[in-house]
């Protein structure tokens, strides 16, 4: 059972007086207009470190793995501290759309399709570290299990290295369904607006023809709810299995089962702080903070504060369990790789605390969490301190192991590791300004849905219906 | 495809077009379909229609997922090519669970899709005939297809009555082709009516 309307308690989702039309228009404009020439700057320095990037990777496909600082025990460095990165980035999206549709939040309607445009960007980004460290590359397809000439020799699927293969796959493959589904009815409200032939022809073909039938809607809603519960477990799975890479080995500071629900969390705390660095410059950029509002900054800030914390808590019970455990190996990881701020790599564990758990405590004050600046400085906060959290997981565990004769010298990386890296945030960016560009950044449809039930405008009417007696208003207002 | 006639509304509030729904209906018309820029909760139910099976079909893929990831690894790696890893089960389903998860999302999200774009009948380069522009815009587009003893006159005025704000009759194909959008209409017309 659920509302039809919803409180005058709740602050609007929509602001300003808009009708339907308006909606359309205001979120339509900005893929009409000519793009400005900010946009042509940012895509133009997009692009710039892409080349860079395509680059560094060129060197290391033909040189090989040598053309990074990876080292004897250091084997995974730079590469899949960023592969972790970019995938946990990418949660927020597929939380906003899926978790919250399901909870049945209304405020993800404002920012789901950014949201999880920016997922597929950060996944596509993600799968290009594992891809590029298997060194040859061009036998990259024999992570997938086929019948083959070798045997066949298959795959281990016992190994979470092959979970992960499965995991980033479905994940990216749903992530894309689920999105691209939500566009086709958006793309029929720009196509039916087009006025140029091409754009006519463009949006014509990417709508698949949707006219807006009522069965087809009641289908799509269908899809978007069993999509959403699909991806909800997914989600989950997708981080616990990339906890698995670390969690199913017997190096200290890995070798935990404290692993999975930790860096789901990790993962949504750094994506809710990608979904508000872009939001924040979207509905500026595009005029559309009536739709992306102060309220929505606030909730997702809370998330951030909420996540930020139960990270805490795993770095403190981590500690905790090194102690405790009395196993000198633990002991050595966590009180002295990591905590100990004078040992090599302590700057990281307390530059990832710092950012981590101390600085979005600020978030508990109402007023910070609803400040533009502040959020945007501690979104890009919050992803160093997360970036420090996989580069301490894994390097501080690898670079001294069990025995002191096979510990690694200091590794810092190569240009060409950093310009992939660098590369990866062009490739982020590049598609990101296009989507910007081209596609509706809000769900125009869903916004209409929830416009006469949270718009600014329409929430006075529900001040007789809330004086009514509390029976027929049940009677009146809910439906099974 | 043959071209049939239909009588057209377009309603601006889904406040007004939940009572002539009713009306229509009441009026013995048989409602073709009400094209709307948003779900409007309760008009498929409104219109008469029964509930979708998609998400059934969704549960189908699913296992059909888990039975092929069970039996494929199970046969991989305890008779195909049995691996000693570590001396382990050859037969370890916990450590299956992942992939069997995966792939069971993975064939119950594709298949569903799949099927929603089959039922209906998306595809790239797909063209429909639209009775209205406005329909992914703010109108709620009420048609009804006329028979031999509709009369469409009448019909308009009752749309009228009931708060339409535009009405029309149009003459149109019914189904889809393939075509794009920046090809004028008629164009398309004189292609199907032949």
């Amino acid at each position: 059972m659920h509302l039809k309307y919803e409180s005058q308690l709740r602050e609007p989702l929509v602001y300003g007086n808009k009708t339907y039309a308006q909606v359309t228009e205001d979120i339509v404009r900005p893929i009409e207009a000519k793009p400005s020439r900010l946009w042509y700057i940012g895509f133009f320095i997009a692009v710039t470190l892409l080349s860079f990037g395509a680059y560094s990777v060129y060197r290391e496909v033909t040189y090989g793995i040598g053309q990074w600082n990876l080292n004897k025990t250091i084997g995974w460095g730079w590469d899949i501290t960023n592969f972790v990165w970019w995938v946990g980035i990418g949660h927020a999206g597929t939380l906003i759309s899926a978790v919250l549709l399901l909870f049945r939040q209304g405020w993800r309607t404002g920012v789901n399709r950014a949201a999880e445009a920016m997922t597929i960007f950060a996944v596509m980004c993600a799968g290009q570290f594992p891809i590029f460290h298997m060194g040859r590359v061009w036998m990259a397809f024999f992570v997938m299990p086929y019948p083959n000439s070798r045997g066949p020799l298959w795959v281990n699927f016992n190994s979470p290295l092959l979970w992960d293969v499965f995991a980033i796959s479905t994940y990216f493959t749903v992530s894309l369904l689920f999105w691209y589904s939500g566009l086709l009815p958006d793309f029929a409200t720009v196509r039916d607006r087009a006025k140029t032939a091409l754009r006519k022809k463009l949006y014509g073909i990417a709508a698949f023809g949707w006219t807006g039938s009522t069965k087809h809607w009641q289908r799509h809603e269908s899809l978007s709810l069993v999509l959403a519960g699909l991806s909800t477990p997914l989600v989950l799975s997708v981080h616990t299995i990339v906890s698995f890479d670390f969690a199913t080995s017997v190096i200290p500071g890995w070798h935990t089962t404290i692993f999975p629900p930790y860096f789901v969390a990790g993962a949504i705390f750094s994506g809710f702080a990608m979904v508000q660095t872009l939001l924040l410059i979207v509905r500026k950029v595009f005029g559309l903070t009536d739709y992306i509002t102060i309220g929505h900054i606030d909730l997702m800030n809370k998330v951030i504060v909420l996540t930020g914390s139960i990270v805490g808590i795993a770095y403190l019970t981590e500690l905790f369990m090194g102690w405790y455990s009395q196993n000198k190996y633990e002991g050595y990881t966590f009180w002295y790789s990591r905590a100990y701020l004078f040992s090599p790599y302590g700057w990281s564990y307390w530059g990832m605390m710092a950012c981590n758990v101390l600085s979005p405590q600020i978030f508990w004050s109402k007023k910070m969490r609803r400040n533009v600046f502040v959020t945007f400085f501690m979104s890009i906060i919050v992803n160093i301190g997360m970036w420090f959290e996989r580069f301490v997981i894994i390097v501080t565990s690898l670079y001294r192991d069990y025995l002191p004769s096979s510990w690694s010298v200091y590794y810092s990386p190569s240009i060409w590791e950093i310009g992939f890296y660098v590369g990866t945030f062009g490739l982020f960016f590049t598609c990101f300004f296009l989507f910007a560009k081209y596609f509706p950044v809000i769900a125009v449809a869903e916004i209409k849905y929830v416009l006469k039930r949270s718009g600014e405008s329409y929430k006075p009417e529900f001040d007789a219906i809330e004086a009514q007696p509390l029976d027929s208003f049940v009677h009146d207002h809910a439906h099974h | 495809m043959a071209q049939k006639k239909f009588v057209v509304g377009c309603f601006d509030d889904e406040k007004v077009l939940f009572p002539a729904v009713k009306q229509v209906r009441t009026a013995g018309y048989k409602i073709k379909d009400v094209y709307t820029p948003f779900p409007v909760h309760g008009l498929d139910h409104a219109l008469g229609m029964r509930e979708t099976s998609l998400h059934t079909a969704g549960f189908i893929y699913g296992i059909t997922g888990t039975t092929t990831a069970i039996s494929c690894i199970s046969w991989i790696f305890t008779k195909d090519w049995p691996l000693n890893i570590g001396g382990k089960p050859h037969f370890a389903l916990p450590a299956w669970i992942p992939i069997i998860f995966e792939l069971t999302v993975l064939f119950a999200a594709v298949g569903m899709v799949l099927t929603f774009l089959y039922l209906c009948q998306l595809a790239p380069g797909v063209k429909k005939h639209h009775f209205h522009k406005r329909a992914t815009d703010d109108l709620f587009v009420m048609v009804i297809e006329c028979t031999e003893k509709t009369n469409a006159d009448d019909l308009k005025a009752l749309l009228n009555s009931n708060g339409a704000v535009e009405s029309e009759i149009q003459v149109a194909e019914d189904g889809w082709w393939f075509g794009t959008y920046d090809t004028e209409n008629d164009n398309l017309y004189k292609q199907v009516a032949h």
